[in-house]
């Protein structure tokens, strides 16, 4: 597997954002997760939904972004990543 | 999640089963999903002080949320479409049997600025004088579909439980 840089933008109370990031941690696939709800700052929250939503715009979660945009997989969607992180 | 969240998360998923039970819903088997779902639920109600959904990013202002308080506004659509809804806590008998396996269900909320044009564009409708000379306008519970006519919405809908301000004005 080629080194590449994931990024999950994740909610903390989200099913589907849990068993996406435990899909990662199984796998060993080093990834920056972004607990979007959690930010109480609210400038820096609203920066970081413009950052999501220009990679997804319907905003909804988890969003994994491959190296910066390069891929952007919406949903659990394992084989989808698996998939972009071959490429 | 510390502890509390587990615990009350627990309590409301024990609450949900049984209701979807006695409604004829059914809540995923899955039972880590659920428990995570209700445990956000639980984290929600705590700091909006309404249960909005844990899969959707919450404004914090329930009139803008209202749509997304669980059960959603879209949850009856998506389990005809998907077998599921959106964050995966209510699935279809074919989920519970096994038989069709849950999967992530496309985002169906309109976005925001269609939804606050929504609410702007809404003209009030024609009400028709009762017997007993009250106002009468027919009320629609955006969860279910329940319909009564009265003056105004119920405080919670007798069928799903929804609060009263789920309820919209309904004409054919």
């Amino acid at each position: 597997m080629k080194n590449k840089k994931v990024t999950v933008y994740a909610l903390s109370t989200c099913g589907w954002c849990r068993k996406t990031v435990g899909w990662l941690k199984e796998n060993g696939i080093k990834a920056e997760i972004i607990y979007t709800d959690t930010i109480e700052d609210e400038a820096e929250k609203e920066k970081v939904v413009a950052q999501a939503k220009k990679h997804n715009p319907s905003l909804s979660f988890p969003t994994v972004v491959i190296n910066d945009g390069e891929c952007v997989v919406v949903g659990f969607e394992p084989e989808k990543i698996q998939e972009a992180l071959n490429k | 999640m510390n502890n509390d969240l587990d615990q009350k998360g627990e309590e409301l998923r024990q609450r949900l089963a049984q209701e979807a039970r006695a409604t004829g819903y059914n809540l995923n088997p899955d039972l880590d999903m659920t428990s995570t779902i209700c445990a956000g639920l639980a984290k929600n109600e705590g700091r909006y002080g309404y249960m909005s959904c844990p899969c959707r990013l919450a404004s914090g202002k329930r009139e803008e949320d209202k749509d997304i308080i669980c059960p959603c506004d879209y949850r009856d659509s998506d389990l005809a479409e998907y077998g599921s809804c959106y964050c995966a806590l209510y699935v279809s008998g074919e989920i519970v049997s096994g038989k069709k396996k849950a999967a992530p269900v496309p985002e169906r909320r309109p976005p925001a600025e269609r939804r606050l044009k929504a609410a702007h564009d809404i003209q009030p409708l024609p009400t028709v004088k009762s017997g007993a000379g009250g106002a009468i306008k027919v009320w629609r519970c955006k969860v279910c579909g329940y319909l009564c006519a009265k003056e105004t919405p119920p405080a919670k809908c007798p069928i799903c439980k929804a609060d009263k301000d789920r309820f919209e004005e309904f004409a054919l």
